[in-house]
Parts: C-alpha cells; sequence; structure tokens
C-alpha cells in the first residue's frame, strides 16, 4: 500500500493553513466535529400544496466513519445529500459541519453520483482538476494529488485520455477522485455504483472500503442495495418511505479489514435480514 | 495485380468527402442539359448549362464585384445573429420569467414573412448596406436563438450542482459547465443561420438595393436574361458552400471532443 501514507502526505501539502486549522477544530468535543444534523427536515412547495420529503431527522456523523443511508426510493435520500453540501436550504433545523452552520455551498464535500458526470470536453485528469478550478486553488499545488489519486484508483496511464474512453467503472473512479482532490471534510455518494453491472459494482465496492481506509476520510454513501451498505458501512442509517425518517441506526460489527468473503459470514447474514425487515413491514420491497 | 492496386485507388478516390457531391452535381447537370435537349425546352424558359457556364465566364468580373456586397451583408447579419442570438438564448434558458415574456413573442415574430417588411428597412435605413444586413440578421437570428437554448437547457441539473456544491460562481460554473456543453448545439444552430443568412441578404437586395447579387438577380428577370440569372443562382449557392464550409471548419477547431468529431480524433491520436 505505497498510496496511503504518500497520498496523506500529499494531502496535507495541499491544504496547508486552511486543513491545521481543521485539525484542531475535529480534536474540539465531540459534538463540534463530524457532521451533525439537528431536527432536520425538508418540505417542497409545489402548486398542489406542500409535499413533505422529509421528516425531522438528528444524528451525527463522525469523522472518518463510513456511513451508509439505505432506503427505498423517493425517500428524500438525494435531498438529504444535497442540504448536507449546501446546495439546498432545509426548510427546518440546522446542520453543522466542524460546528458552523450550513447555509451555502461550503465546498467541503465531494460528490459522486449514479452518473459519473465528467465533462466531455476535459481530460481525465483536468475532469479530476475541476474542483481547483472552481475554488480558485493553485493548480500545481494540487496536480501530484490528482496523479496520487488516479493512480490510487488504477487509472494511471489514462490521465490525458478523454471521457468516452474510458468505461463505466474507469469513469466512476475517476469521478470519485474528482470527489477527494481538494482533500473535502466527506465524500458524499449518491448510489455511485447503481449504473454499474454486478461484477463491476462488487469490485468497486471492495475498492471504495480500500479507499476509504488509506485516505480516512469521511463517507456519506446513499444506497438501495441493503447487502451493499453492510458490506461497505461503519454505521447503516435505515430510512422509511416518503416522507422518509430514520427508521433505525445499525453499528456494523464486521471490523474495518472486510474482504467479499465478509458476506457469507452469519453477523452480514443477520444483519441484513434485520435491515431487510424494515422494509418488509413497510411493504416497500415485494 | 497492378489492376487491383488501381481499382482500390480509384475506390479510395471515391472516398474522398467532395468528390461524390460532384460526381452527384455533374449528373444533375447533364440530366438538365439532356432533358432541354429531349424535350426542346425553348432557352427563354430554361437555358442550357452551357448558357450558363459562358455567362459566368464572360461576366465573371462583374459578378465577382458584385458578389462582395451580398457576401458583406450576409457576414454581417450572421454575425448580428451569433452576437444577439447566443446571449438572448442564455437569458430564455437561465430564467423562467425571461422565457414566458421572451420566447412566444420570438416565436410569433418568425411567423411574419421576411420579405412582407423588408420595404420597411428600405423606407427606415435607406438603400445602402444596413438593411440587407438586417434582413440577413432576421433570418439568421432565429435558428442561432433556438438551438442555442436547447443547448443551454440540456445541461444535467446534477451537474451544475456539483459545480456549484465546490463553490464555484455563477459566472465559473456557466464557462466551464454550460457553454461548453451548450456548443454542439449552437454549431448546428449557426451553420443552419449562415444559409439562411444569405437568403436574408438576398431578400433585402430585391426589395431595394442597386448593388449584389440579388440586385442581378431581379434586373436579369426584368430583361428574360435567363442565363445571367442561373449564374447569380450558382454564385449565390457557391456563397452558401462556403460560408457553411467555414462555420463547419470552426467548429472542428472549437468542439474537436464531441461524438460527430470522433472519427477525426482517433485518426489523430
Amino acid at each position: 500500500m505505497k498510496g496511503g501514507p504518500a497520498l496523506s502526505i500529499a494531502a496535507n501539502n495541499g491544504a496547508g493553513a486552511r486543513d491545521s486549522h481543521l485539525r484542531v477544530v475535529s480534536e474540539a468535543p465531540a459534538h463540534t466535529s463530524g457532521i451533525r444534523l439537528s431536527g432536520v427536515s425538508k418540505t417542497y412547495r409545489s402548486r398542489d400544496g406542500d409535499v413533505p420529503s422529509l421528516r425531522p431527522l438528528d444524528f451525527q456523523i463522525n469523522d472518518g466513519e463510513f456511513f451508509v443511508v439505505v432506503g427505498p426510493s423517493g425517500c428524500g435520500k438525494s435531498t438529504l445529500l444535497k442540504m448536507i453540501s449546501g446546495l439546498l436550504p432545509p426548510s427546518t433545523g440546522e446542520i453543522l459541519v466542524d460546528g458552523e452552520k450550513v447555509t451555502k455551498p461550503h465546498g467541503n464535500a465531494g460528490i459522486v453520483f449514479q452518473n459519473a458526470l465528467l465533462l466531455p470536453w476535459r481530460t481525465v485528469l483536468s475532469n479530476v482538476m475541476l474542483p481547483i478550478d472552481m475554488k480558485r486553488l493553485p493548480r500545481a499545488e494540487y496536480l501530484p494529488r490528482a496523479k496520487k489519486l488516479l493512480e490510487m484508483v488504477g487509472l494511471a496511464g489514462f490521465e490525458n485520455k478523454l471521457p468516452w474512453q474510458l468505461s463505466g467503472g474507469m469513469q466512476q473512479r475517476a469521478s470519485i477522485c474528482r470527489a477527494l482532490v481538494h482533500d473535502p471534510k466527506i465524500m458524499m455518494m449518491d448510489e455511485p455504483f447503481g449504473a454499474l453491472d454486478a461484477m463491476t459494482r462488487e469490485r468497486m465496492n471492495y475498492e471504495l472500503r480500500r479507499i476509504q481506509r488509506e485516505t480516512g476520510k469521511t463517507i456519506l454513501l446513499i444506497t438501495h442495495s441493503i447487502p451493499e451498505a453492510v458490506f461497505l458501512a461503519d454505521r447503516v442509517l435505515v430510512m422509511t418511505e416518503r416522507p422518509g425518517s430514520i427508521a433505525a441506526i445499525y453499528d456494523v460489527p464486521l471490523g474495518h479489514d472486510r474482504s467479499l468473503d465478509v458476506m457469507t459470514s452469519p453477523a452480514f447474514a443477520d444483519l441484513v435480514q434485520r435491515i431487510r425487515k424494515h422494509f418488509f413491514t413497510q411493504g416497500a420491497l415485494d | 495485380m497492378s489492376e487491383r492496386i488501381g481499382s482500390s485507388r480509384a475506390a479510395r478516390a471515391l472516398n474522398a468527402a467532395w468528390l461524390r457531391p460532384v460526381l452527384f452535381l455533374v449528373m444533375i447537370v447533364v440530366a438538365w442539359d439532356l432533358s432541354i435537349r429531349i424535350f426542346h425546352i425553348p432557352a427563354y424558359q430554361v437555358p442550357s448549362p452551357l448558357d450558363v457556364v459562358v455567362v459566368l465566364w464572360q461576366s465573371w468580373p462583374e459578378l465577382l464585384s458584385q458578389t462582395w456586397p451580398t457576401t458583406y451583408a450576409t457576414v454581417g447579419g450572421f454575425l448580428l445573429s451569433v452576437v444577439f442570438g447566443v446571449p438572448i438564448a442564455m437569458l430564455i434558458a437561465g430564467s423562467r420569467t425571461v422565457e414566458s415574456y421572451v420566447y412566444p413573442l420570438l416565436v410569433f415574430s418568425q411567423s411574419i414573412p421576411k420579405v412582407a417588411i423588408a420595404p420597411l428597412f428600405v423606407v427606415w435605413f435607406g438603400f445602402g448596406l444596413l438593411p440587407k444586413v438586417i434582413s440577413a440578421f432576421l433570418l439568421g437570428f432565429f435558428p442561432v436563438v433556438v438551438s442555442a437554448v436547447q443547448g443551454f437547457k440540456s445541461v444535467d441539473p446534477d451537474m451544475v450542482d456539483l459545480a456549484r456544491a465546490m463553490q464555484g460562481n455563477r459566472l465559473q460554473v456557466f464557462l466551464a459547465v454550460n457553454l461548453p456543453h451548450a456548443l454542439p448545439a449552437i454549431f448546428s444552430g449557426l451553420k443552419v443561420s449562415v444559409t439562411l443568412a444569405v437568403v436574408g441578404a438576398v431578400v433585402g437586395e430585391f426589395v431595394g438595393s442597386n448593388s449584389g447579387i440579388g440586385y442581378v438577380l431581379q434586373r436579369s428577370i426584368g430583361t428574360f436574361d435567363l442565363p445571367t440569372m442561373f449564374a447569380a443562382l450558382v454564385i449565390l449557392a457557391l456563397l452558401g458552400v462556403v460560408l457553411f464550409w467555414i462555420v463547419d471548419r470552426i467548429e472542428r477547431l472549437v468542439i474537436p471532443w464531441h461524438a460527430s468529431q470522433r472519427d477525426n480524433l482517433i485518426i489523430a491520436a
């Protein structure tokens, strides 16, 4: 694992003073670090009246945690993601990132959507550098980090290719690099592997856990797939049907180092079964 | 052996992009000439291709000098279409309010035949270059707007969200995401626009002008000088082709990444 330590050094160089400031904050008492949602709800206004999307939610995502939200479609998962990144204001309640209230896009989150959404006119490397351009950070400082990230996800040598020359899985890896290049506090992933075939998906899940271990990033991942959620997560949040609310939060007792074999263990099967029950009783899954 | 090489060389020559339309054109000209001979069409109805070529050859200096005013009017009108069309499309695509006020009126205005209002421009702006430019602009403007609106609107909102979440300001996001995404659609509008601008310039010259190919057309119709009229048509067609080709070249330079240009890219790589 050569990429790991080298990468974190690059991260420190790249982010400089801003990052050391974050470190100080994260050493403060638990309630000011991480991402905290208190009483956060969302109601969309439409012509036919108000449509509640999320009931008030209270939970905390700790630093360095792999946090997975699993729920039926239309339960407001994507709304949640947009609110945490500051793209959408919550109707009630507040979201704190490192103790600071989110009111506008704060740039401290990297986002990965179901589609890789790479810009077709930019090369892979240039796509990965998009956050640096948007945030007006010094390009030269982050270029080595972008290359390191591409190497970590196995895209070394593809830097100057255009997105259409890559397979779906490779494109999604590039978009993960793009979400990490500015060393954000949290990487948020909205059903990131939903568009991939089952085999690629399993491999990407395994890779994603490795990436999380190597970078120590906080990850919030949204998915429909219960086994995927259990395999990836340190904690799983189970959501109810629309309007979404918290059905349960489970700790996943599978340890940090997981191979795909973990999926055959009794503890894994047991947790998958328990989570599935939530949806059976709701009748969301047939 | 040598025969096979010869035939493959011929096949390659046949694959040259410019050759096929030329071949087709030759076939049309031959059919034109043959039908005049077979059906005994009198020269005052349809001139023979040879007569047209003779006119093109003999009055080439005069025709060329008349081509320039038409070209200026066309290019001027086309550039105005771009300068006004793209920003207006940006406003329409960017704001529901602007769209609801402006777009229906724009469509409505397009239903007014330009030929009918072209004389007005002569009343307002006289007989110079300006009424022709405006006429070319009015015809070229609409396709630019329609295609650019479609281009700006087809941007994936998730992509815009992504750029916004990285704290890009509106201008940055627009330049990095929206504008490049809209370029292929804008260029397809520009190609339609440039050929329509030629029509617009000629319409302008029809109603009130003493120069340009449109003027040559009108004068030759008045004197039943059909070979000259056909020669003028040939020149107009050439003008349209050349301008279209220029826009096409620029498109290749600006959006080499687009799917429609990809085969060139593979050859380049």
